[in-house]
């Protein structure tokens, strides 16, 4: 039997939504105990002395894009592991947006198997809704979901087929079966780069607007009310959106919504002079549409906190805006850029992990997420206020397209560990 | 020296001085290409290289003269021909380029922002000749100096700017150049060719021609990009000329003395009446042309001799 005991911890409870200074004991990977003295005795225990610095529940990433199979050269398993552990994130909930699309339980087996051999942290697939994310027929959602899927999403595609989608929803229902959705109208969308507005008409970049949104989301309601199924919208990032959300899920619907850091942290004019690794999916928005989305996520309203981690090489990203691929890296930088919203003051230690850890882990049925006895021991250690200036050449990700490269951050990772075992950090 | 930039990449990042500078040489050489003077010396010992990834007739050829009058070496790059259809990406382009040591780029390029993109690659100073529905500086300026010449002034008139502006780089310039130099902007379009936020930039919108056009002094008409449009912005060209064509009755509401401009190249009874495009009395669109050639060698001269201080500082620091 092992013992590890964390003293001198300034523990960040999202459950019981606290900051105080404690101590907790880890047995056998699990967590056995937490005290609210900082440093109780306990015999035989191996002592980490957090020195007064953050200990909360490892974070729960949803929608992780590691490009094994098919884009080795931009992501793998082992890389995308590394950069988790070192960001503060235990588990890695990864997307089917593979080549090939992760679709049928045989190339589900050998992700599983992949991941396991190579990552440090935990990793869950979620497997593609329709073959091939073609948006015309749905997947062996049985199967994939007894071969380990957690849920089912085509990712940035829309299944554009109503008929189609009410058919996955209704039978994703019967298996009880997360279904993720990109909220976007894919007419409006069609060629956009940015969002449409004063920005977009000086630079001269095709712009899609905000409604475009709303509109997709307020389709995924109806049906949602049609066939009652459990429904993630991946990313909500403008104000208009907020109050079908809202009025959802006052009507008892189960839905649920996410956000990316980088719409929490930046807007629109991040892009200037057409810097492609602000091009993202969907699009920065207004500083309006920020402050509306960040708000959503202090109230709760917006559930979760994600990194939307999606490597992209330097060849897919130096090219004229409108030809350049979207996405940006976000593993390593998830926990310093989110603690901005906790420097300006918008939102509380505690808070914050619900949405990057305790709620992840709810909606998914993971017993992480939370600091209580009997949890798996998914910790991260971090000091909150140490600043430092990103260099993205550090980054551990094989993909360096990070928006934050040369940013002034606060927030750094001092350990991680994954069922009471060390995977990052010097202790 | 008033003109300190070393590329010429849009209007956004000039200040009005640099803007003087450039339509008062250009001015001078408007003036001295009437009587037939030459300057093969100013841009003499240099290279040119004309890099066009869009189609172009009349903007290729003024550069062309305008490098030639000037001395330069210019040489002519298709680029939809070339190794772009091979699948080069445009930095590979542009180092390969640089390698070749070229003094003068000028670059038009379908995507907005590909100009940019390919200055920052490269040694030589740059001219934006056009880069998607973004910029196209010398068009601005050359607008500039027609109106400067033809009203005595640039400041404190009132111009329309009329048509589609959506997909429009020229609008885009005149209207940053324009509103430098503290004139009053109209814009007249279909709401579905105006892009948004464009009353934020100062500009008074307007989606009626009798409205939008009433005691201006300027009209400056654009071309229908029906190579830009997927997906029905208007319903007709003659319904859009109906409502938005530039004829006798809309621009009666304009001063008496206001004039015509159109960019070329014009589509006739789709944006604008044949015979007011021929009205001498009105239209300016010959004088457009002419100052063209005079801007872009005001430009080249201007850049050229940044580009020769840059390199003569260095040689004495090295």
């Amino acid at each position: 039997m092992t013992q590890t005991l964390f003293i001198n911890a300034r523990l960040i409870d999202p459950v019981a939504q606290t900051d105080n200074l404690g101590a907790l004991l880890v047995e056998d990977g699990l967590i056995a105990k937490v005290y609210e003295e900082a440093e109780p005795k306990v015999a035989g225990a191996v002592i980490v002395n957090c020195a007064g610095n953050c200990l909360a529940p490892g974070i729960v990433d949803i929608g992780v894009k590691v490009s094994e199979p098919g884009e080795r050269h931009k992501e793998s398993f082992r890389s995308a592991g590394r950069a988790a552990a070192a960001g503060g994130v235990t588990t890695i909930v990864t997307r089917p947006d593979t080549l090939p699309a992760i679709d049928t339980p045989e190339i589900l087996e050998f992700v599983a198997r992949r991941a396991t051999l190579d990552a440090p942290v935990r990793v869950l697939p979620i497997a593609a809704l329709t073959k091939g994310r073609m948006g015309r027929e749905m997947t062996e959602i049985g199967f994939l979901k007894d071969a380990g899927a957690v849920a089912f999403s085509d990712c940035d595609r829309v299944v554009t087929n109503t008929k189609v989608f009410s058919r996955a929803l209704t039978y994703a229902k019967s298996l009880d079966a997360l279904v993720i959705a990109h909220v976007q109208d894919p007419g409006l969308s069609d060629g956009a780069a940015v969002t449409s507005g004063k920005f977009a008409s000086l630079r001269g970049l095709a712009g899609v607007s905000p409604m475009a949104e709303r509109m997709a989301l307020d389709r995924d309601i109806a049906l949602l009310e049609m066939t009652g199924a459990r429904y993630h919208a991946d990313q909500i990032t403008t104000a208009r959106a907020l109050p079908a959300l809202e009025r959802a899920k006052r009507n008892g619907l189960k839905i649920t919504a996410g956000v990316s850091v980088n719409h929490l942290t930046l807007n629109e004019l991040d892009v200037a002079d057409y810097r492609t690794f602000y091009k993202l999916k969907p699009p920065l928005r207004s500083e309006d549409d920020r402050i509306a989305v960040v708000r959503a996520v202090a109230d709760g309203l917006i559930d979760i906190i994600c990194s939307m981690h999606t490597p992209q090489d330097e060849e897919s990203k130096r090219l004229p805006f409108e030809e350049a691929a979207s996405g940006a890296v976000g593993l390593e930088t998830l926990l310093p850029a989110a603690l901005r919203l906790y420097h300006a003051e918008m939102i509380s230690l505690p808070r914050l992990f619900a949405a990057l850890s305790l709620n992840p882990s709810r909606l998914l049925g993971l017993p992480t997420g939370r600091l209580r006895a009997g949890a798996p021991a998914d910790l991260v250690w971090f000091d909150p206020d140490a600043p430092f200036v990103l260099d993205r050449v550090n980054l551990l990700s094989k993909s360096k397209n990070t928006p934050f490269d040369g940013a002034r951050l606060e927030g750094v990772v001092l350990g991680t560990w994954v069922g009471g075992k060390l995977v990052s950090g010097d202790i | 020296m008033t003109f300190r930039a070393q590329h010429l990449l849009g209007i956004e990042h000039l200040h009005p001085v640099e803007i003087t500078t450039v339509l008062d040489l250009a001015d001078k050489y408007a003036e001295e290409n009437k009587r037939g003077i030459r300057h093969k010396d100013v841009l003499a010992g240099l290279t040119q290289i004309n890099m066009f990834f869009e189609n172009s007739t009349r903007t290729q050829a003024s550069f062309e003269l305008a490098g030639m009058r000037l001395g330069a070496d210019v040489m002519n790059m298709s680029m939809q021909a070339s190794s772009i259809k091979k699948g080069e990406t445009l930095i590979d382009t542009a180092l390969t380029l640089n390698a070749m040591h070229p003094d003068l780029l000028v670059v038009r390029h379908p995507h907005s922002g590909a100009v940019d993109l390919l200055a920052q690659k490269v040694n030589g100073a740059v001219l934006n000749a056009g880069d998607g529905r973004h910029e196209h500086p010398t068009q601005a300026l050359l607008d500039a100096l027609t109106i400067r010449r033809a009203k005595g002034r640039l400041h404190r008139l009132s111009i329309a700017i009329c048509g589609d502006i959506a997909h429009s780089r020229v609008a885009r310039s005149n209207i940053m150049l324009l509103g430098k130099m503290e004139n009053r902007i109209r814009l007249i379009a279909p709401p579905t060719l105006m892009p948004a936020g464009m009353a934020d930039l100062g500009c008074e919108v307007f989606d009626n021609m009798e409205e939008g056009l009433r005691d201006v002094d300027v009209v400056m008409m654009l071309r229908l990009q029906k190579e830009r449009m997927d997906g029905g912005f208007i319903p007709s060209e003659r319904e859009y000329f109906h409502r938005y064509g530039l004829d006798a009755a809309k621009l009666a509401f304009a001063k008496p003395d206001a004039i015509v401009m159109h960019p070329g190249p014009m589509n006739r009874g789709v944006e604008i009446d044949g015979n007011i495009a021929d009205d001498i009395n009105r239209s300016v669109i010959q004088t457009q042309v002419e100052m063209g050639v005079a801007v872009r060698m005001a430009a080249m001269d201007l850049l050229a001799q940044n580009l020769r201080a840059r390199r003569a500082e260095r040689e004495i620091t090295a």
